[in-house]
């Protein structure tokens, strides 16, 4: 099996330097420096800046970018770009992020390594175009029909918006998934100071080619890891891959057998490898009352709120998600059996990521939600509020 | 005593996933026919089999990327040719093929058709036209001639079909056939001017489809359907395709054969000719 190979980013991609801009184009320059040479996109906002950006800088890195008829091209546009051979990516926000949904399964069972940015706004529907929300975190995971996991990431920062998409290509490649960068309308349009490193500096993940010959290559038969090494089109392998239920050669398989084996292995292969892929930020949690958990824009938020609960003498601890799914289940699981209530404040109504915080922590500590039906961000009282509520 | 070979091994076989055989095509269905002139094409026009690669959306002529033995991809319905299109631009060395229904490429996947045909991008569209969504069982599709009878459509067509010759040539494609199952010598010959052909290049081809639209509609067998190619089929090159639509069941005459063949810059060679002239040394050249 193939190991997965890292190396450092092709400097022709990097603009290494001090810059002040905002959090969509840091993403935009993130993913450059991920090696990211192939975007379709379609313009809507807010994200618009990140594909508007990388046109512009594309023709003097090398590659490509081609502004598709509309979303449902451009996210399957970009699966036909990695099968190519590229790293590839479509920026949207809601109702393109919807419209996305068909080729999300595609990608999960073709195992196109691809990463699908999402500023969100408010939704449903054409919803807040110009204002932020966080009502997406469900759909990332559960949009497409039928039974597959992905990844997400949520940045908080525009810094962040750099470092963290260059993580998501990497994600992607090492797992094979399509892997979601669930920004926010804030983090989006946010101009801060970004310093992006020397490209020596930053790591990259290859594509996970086979080294077998055409003769002995099975598209889809798993590593160790669970992941199929790939190949792309025009080396001679004559590969075949189908969205239908396929075996390890590719071909479709339409019965109850082959579907069990597919289907849990898409699960697994990120299930059974969630321990490396978490990742989270954690403050004062040791011998904390209530823990402050959050992610992206809210989390940030919070931070003014544990700030003034703290003055008031509550001990808050705090935990930001930085990857959200796979969701870093025994760690909340072990932080509910130590501190009486987790606050989560979120730019959603229906408590997306309190849900499953819920879910998992079955009744240990007492959960919290802090809904908030997006357009701005919470008021720091709000969540303060919620803080002071659940130590009673 | 030496063993005696008693089948003879078919010629287009080299190109064949012969491990899928047998195929999911009806009897008298014309699908596997123009599939044999594909094979054949292939051989024929001269491009390294590793630098051709086939994509199909959903539906009976959607399953042919299955049966080929190149790169071969079964993408989902309608979004060949947007999934082709990135397969392209990401690596230009490629021919890319999109084999697909009428259905497929022209009702759902309409909008990715039109729009790869006015960027006139690199690639071959080959449209099978069996005027049905035959393997859902026979629903109307945009192809369907006036008074058809499909299964949502049980009193018949009332709405107007695509002209697809005149579709793809408004919006650009720089050649652009139409033929019949029964006519395999043009449809190979057809093909591999296709192949062969800088931009997008269309091909449709009129199939029998016996067992859902030429039975639901009473139009006898698929012989029956090949005999009407062949008796009311008119070679007119370079026809008006403003003139060769077929709005009605079995018409008195079905135009067909090669109505465009033009030449003008493909889409990767107006971005790096464009791009060149504007950013000059800078701009780093794509695909060559």
């Amino acid at each position: 099996m193939a190991e997965v190979k890292c190396t450092t980013a092709d400097p022709k991609g990097v603009l290494t330097g001090v810059h002040y801009m905002d959090g969509n184009h840091a993403a935009c320059e993130g993913a450059l420096a991920a090696g990211c040479r192939f975007v379709a996109g379609y313009p809507i906002t807010p994200s618009t800046e990140v594909v508007e950006r990388f046109s512009a800088r594309i023709p003097v890195v090398g590659g490509v970018f081609i502004q598709m008829e509309d979303e449902v091209a451009s996210s399957i546009c970009l699966q036909g770009a990695v099968w190519g051979g590229l790293k590839a990516m479509t920026v949207s926000s809601g109702p393109g992020i919807s419209l996305m949904q068909e080729h999300i399964g595609l990608a999960a069972c073709l195992e196109t390594p691809c990463v699908f940015v999402n500023v969100q706004r408010g939704g449903p529907s054409t919803g807040l175009p110009t204002l932020p929300g966080q009502a997406d975190m469900q759909q990332c995971r559960w949009g497409s029909h039928g039974d597959y996991e992905i990844i997400a990431l949520s940045p908080s920062t525009v810094q962040e918006s750099f470092d963290f998409i260059v993580d998501a290509f990497n994600l992607a490649e090492v797992y094979r998934v399509p892997v979601f960068f669930q920004m926010d309308e804030c983090v989006g349009h946010m101009t801060e100071k970004v310093v992006i490193p020397e490209a020596n500096k930053i790591e990259v993940v290859e594509r996970r080619f086979t080294s077998d010959s055409p003769e002995e290559y099975l598209p889809f038969k798993p590593g160790s890891d669970l992941v199929p090494e790939m190949v792309k089109a025009g080396d001679g392998y004559r590969f075949h891959v189908t969205g239908l239920t396929h075996n390890e050669k590719g071909y479709p398989v339409i019965n109850a057998q082959a579907q069990h084996e597919m289907c849990w292995r898409l699960v697994n292969k990120i299930e059974k490898n969630a321990h490396k892929i978490w990742k989270y930020e954690e403050d004062d949690v040791e011998g904390a009352e209530v823990l402050v958990l959050s992610y992206g824009i809210s989390a940030r938020v919070a931070l003014k709120a544990i700030e003034m609960a703290k003055e008031k003498g509550v001990k808050v601890g705090r935990m930001r998600l930085i990857v959200v799914w796979p969701f870093p289940e025994p760690r909340v699981k072990e932080l509910a059996g130590k501190v009486k209530a987790i606050v989560v404040p979120e730019l959603n109504i229906r408590g997306q990521i309190a849900r499953e915080v819920e879910r998992v922590v079955e009744g240990t500590c007492k959960v919290v939600r802090v809904p908030h039906a997006g357009g701005t961000v919470h008021d720091p009282d709000q969540i303060l509020e919620a803080i002071m509520e659940a130590v009673k | 005593m030496t063993a005696v070979k008693s089948v003879q091994e078919n010629p287009v076989e080299e190109f064949l996933r012969t491990d899928r055989l047998p195929h999911v095509w009806c009897s008298g269905c014309g699908i596997g026919t123009t599939v044999n002139c594909f094979a054949r094409a292939v051989k024929e026009c001269g491009i390294p089999l590793d630098d051709l690669a086939i994509v199909s959306g959903i539906g009976c002529t959607g399953r042919v990327a299955g049966y080929l033995k190149l790169d071969s991809f079964h993408t989902t319905h309608g979004r060949g040719v947007a999934f082709a299109s990135g397969l392209y631009l990401a690596n230009p060395k490629l021919k890319v093929v999109v084999y697909s229904g009428d259905g497929d490429l022209v009702g759902i996947g309409g909008n990715h058709f039109i729009h790869a045909a006015r960027r006139n991008l690199d690639i071959t569209v080959i449209l099978l036209n069996n005027f049905t969504y035959a393997m859902t069982g026979g629903q109307v599709t945009p192809t369907a001639p006036l008074e058809s009878i499909e299964t949502t459509t049980p009193y018949g067509v009332f709405e107007e079909n695509f002209n697809l010759p005149h579709l793809a040539a408004s919006c650009g494609a720089v050649y652009v056939a139409r033929w019949t199952a029964y006519h395999v010598m043009q449809v190979k010959k057809a093909m591999v001017e296709a192949l062969n052909k800088k931009g997008f290049s269309f091909i449709e081809i009129l199939s029998p489809c016996p067992t859902i639209y030429l039975r639901r509609n009473r139009l006898g067998s698929a012989v029956d359907e090949l005999k009407y190619f062949k008796d009311r089929s008119v070679i007119q090159h370079g026809a008006d395709t403003r003139e060769v639509g077929i709005d009605v069941r079995r018409p008195d005459k079905v135009i067909v054969g090669k109505f465009v063949d033009i030449d003008k810059p493909d889409y990767l060679t107006a971005m790096n000719n464009h791009l060149s002239k504007v950013l000059g040394d800078k701009y780093v050249r794509w695909g060559e």
